[in-house]
């Protein structure tokens, strides 16, 4: 415990890389992961150079004359992070081969949502990954297009209400697909894949560790509650992000090397409608329509808790 | 010493960028230009140079990676055709935003549909709103001396401005023919050491790249940017005289073939540029009083050059590889008529022609200088023509 505390300490007394004074919206899940992402590189000694894509986080913290970072940072568009960064690890290694650039301490972070990631940025983000560049990917997955109004994504969970998966009386579901496994995808390209959560911050800074080691490219899920598409309390970010946890509808776990850890088991899983029913975006499915909407994501929640356990199970 | 050499379009393109040698390339092969990345990878395997080559999965990949790159302070290439540089389109105008002094060869090719992967001017008039340079090239030797030439132009602190130069697909990237290659240490000494006054990589001073701007910030922005593309035309007069007196070739903004004292004058750029010289110089045996005025620089718009060359002229004809679709005619011929604007009430003609491959020979354009001729004489003519069209 005393070790946590201090570690704990020292993140809070960094100089802060994001500055206060940003736009995101009062308990935006993004600010929070982006610090606990940037102080741990910091604390680890490192020099974060981030590249992020068009979004929420991009539009809050980068509007002219104003900027939030206290760390070198690009916005080039939607769906390019992966490749814009690629571009600058590029140079780093041709500067530093031709003798131009001495400096070991640089490490390269792009920030995409769902939104740039899973959809628009899938093509550029696999491109960056097959290539090998040393990056670490980070999602901010708050499961929609938030920053255009909370449209939904591939990332959008079965049964969820957005702006284009709407609910009335003639369609009492929304979204009718489940989430595309996107870490799968990443964990393809047979480079080190983790999801993690801002409720479980050990368990995220030890995955930001191990994805800032690795000699090319990382890519970590993170879920990142969103108070405004979401439709809850401010203050429940967190909440909703250990309920995603404990519900097991967002598992901690990492694949390396073809081989796939789950990182916490609940003790006490949680249903399901525990961490729904605080959220205005599933309001719908607590109603006598939403019935059967809400068995089927019990249901997709326990297959796929189930196939992690039996996958870790059986050594993969 | 330089030495003569007899290669494609697309090998005095590669050549170019092999003694450039740039930090970084990211490029992604489509027809025409596809040679050029070849080329770089096997210069690279052959330890001929060193630059860090990017092989990305799109052209999108590429243009965004170069931002990247250049924002991270070095000096930047890509090239490409067509509908890698309509894929890339997006991305060019982020580009110059940012004045990322990028040099990007385009081998210039018809845009689908239906698809064509022949010479034409429709991904390069596409895209002339960008904020690039454009310098269209008349065959290999000046399509290598603009690229060097145009690594010093981006690079300008008073231009800052990503550069495309251009060559017709195949009528030159596929062409070979003579012309002198200059020596690698040569050419390093004439474009000298890149220094970025900003840099991603300078963590001691942190920078913001690419911040978005509200309606109070971005109409500035704009307007302060293109300052940068307008400062390009003289920037490229100084450069393009410093590289005349070091390697014994210079090209101007535009090129004055017997023009200045033409009754009937034709204009163009590009590869059609030889063929128009013949018609010209067979015309003027045949007493007629003929000429050329060539477009090297096509953005910016040399205007006032071009109005000062077109005082004799009784009519003229303006030669578009392109159709601007559904404009009163295509971007060269406009841009000639607003710059002709209250000048005088000259016939001002607009040819189409080449378009997906299509020949445009001697006798086509001695035809055009005939219908021309008649024009100056009063005859009503079709503001828009279509050279070598089947009706
Ligand atoms: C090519 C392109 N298409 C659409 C948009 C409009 N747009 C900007 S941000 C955005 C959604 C961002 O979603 P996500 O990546 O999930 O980020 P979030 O705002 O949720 O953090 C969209 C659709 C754009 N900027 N560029
Ligand atoms: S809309 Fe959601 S993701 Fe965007 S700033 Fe607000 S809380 Fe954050
Ligand atoms: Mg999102």
């Amino acid at each position: 415990m005393a070790k946590k505390l201090s570690f704990l300490n020292k993140l809070a007394l960094n100089k802060e890389l994001l500055e206060g004074g940003h736009r995101l919206c009062p308990g935006c899940g993004h600010s929070i992961i982006v610090r606990m992402v940037l102080n741990t590189a910091m604390q680890e000694g490192y020099q974060p150079v981030m590249a992020n894509s068009t979004g929420c986080l991009e539009v809050c913290t980068g509007l002219y004359p104003y900027s939030s970072w206290n760390i070198p940072w690009i916005h080039n568009a939607f769906e390019n992070v992966a490749a814009t960064l690629s571009g600058a690890e590029s140079m780093y290694k041709s500067l530093s081969r031709r003798g131009k650039l001495n400096n070991d301490k640089i490490v390269f972070i792009a920030f995409g949502s769902d939104g740039g990631t899973y959809d628009i940025g899938l093509q550029a983000l696999s491109g960056a990954a097959e290539r090998g560049h040393r990056f670490l990917y980070v999602c901010d997955d708050n499961e929609a297009y938030q920053n255009t109004g909370n449209q939904r994504s591939s990332a959008t969970p079965y049964g969820t209400r957005t702006t284009t998966s709407a609910v009335g009386t003639a369609d009492p579901i929304g979204k009718k697909q489940k989430r595309k496994d996107i870490m799968e995808i990443m964990a393809a390209h047979e480079i080190y894949t983790a999801q993690a959560s801002p409720s479980y911050w050990m368990d995220l800074i030890k995955k930001v560790k191990k994805g800032l080691k690795q000699n090319g490219p990382a890519y970590l899920n993170v879920i990142q509650p969103c108070t405004t598409g979401w439709g809850y309390d401010p203050k429940d970010t967190i909440n909703l992000a250990k309920l995603a946890v404990d519900t097991c509808i967002w598992p901690l776990y990492e694949i390396e090397n073809r081989r796939s850890k789950v990182n916490y088991k609940p003790k006490n899983k949680l249903p399901v409608e525990e961490y729904l029913k605080k959220q205005k975006r599933y309001a719908h499915l607590f109603t006598p329509k939403g019935k059967e909407a809400l068995e089927k994501i019990q249901q997709l929640t326990d297959e796929h808790w189930n196939f992690l356990l039996e996958r870790e199970q059986a050594g993969f | 010493m330089s030495k003569r050499v007899a290669l494609s379009g697309n090998e005095a393109a590669a050549h170019a960028i092999r003694q450039i040698n740039p930090d970084v390339i990211a490029a992604f092969p489509i027809t025409p230009s596809t040679p050029i990345p070849m080329a770089v990878s096997q210069f690279i395997a052959d330890g001929k140079m060193t630059t860090e080559f990017v092989t990305v999965e799109s052209e999108h990949s590429a243009i965004s990676a170069c931002v990247g790159a250049s924002a991270a302070g070095g000096r930047v290439m890509t090239a490409t055709s067509a509908n890698g540089l309509a894929l890339m389109f997006e991305i060019l105008y982020i580009a110059s935003g940012m004045r990322r002094p990028i040099v990007a060869p385009v081998v210039a090719r018809a845009l689908s549909g239906p698809l064509n992967i022949h010479g034409d001017f429709s991904d390069v008039y596409g895209v002339r709103e960008s904020g690039w340079v454009e310098l269209f090239c008349q065959d290999s030797q000046e399509f290598y001396d603009t690229i060097i030439q145009s690594v010093k132009l981006a690079e300008n602190e008073s231009v800052l401005t990503p550069v495309m130069p251009i060559a017709d697909g195949f009528d030159i990237s596929h062409t070979v023919e003579n012309w002198y290659m200059e020596d690698d240490e040569a050419v390093q000494k004439f474009i000298g050491e890149y220094h970025s006054k900003y840099s991603l990589l300078d963590t001691e001073h942190p920078v913001t790249f690419g911040a978005w701007a509200p309606p109070d910030w971005y109409y500035e922005h704009r307007r302060s940017q293109l300052e940068g593309l307008l400062n390009a035309c003289d920037a490229f007069k100084a450069v393009d005289k410093e590289f005349g007196e070091k390697f014994g070739r210079s090209y101007g903004v535009i090129e004055k073939y017997h023009s200045d004292d033409a009754d009937i004058v034709v204009i163009g750029m590009g590869a059609v540029s030889g063929t128009i010289k013949d018609a010209v110089d067979e015309m003027r045996a045949n007493g007629i009083s003929a000429g050329f005025l060539r477009v090297k620089l096509f953005r910016p718009f040399p205007y006032k050059d071009i109005i000062e060359a077109l005082k004799g002229a009784k009519a003229i004809g303006v030669f578009d590889r392109c159709i601007t679709a559904g404009a009163q005619t295509a971007a060269l011929c406009t841009d000639i008529r607003s710059a002709m604007y209250g000048k005088s009430n000259i016939p001002i003609v607009n040819y189409t022609y080449g378009l997906g491959g299509r020949d445009t020979t001697v006798s086509h354009v001695k035809t055009v200088i005939e219908q021309l001729k008649e024009a100056a004489e009063g005859k009503k003519i079709d503001l828009i023509n279509y050279i070598n069209l089947r009706a």
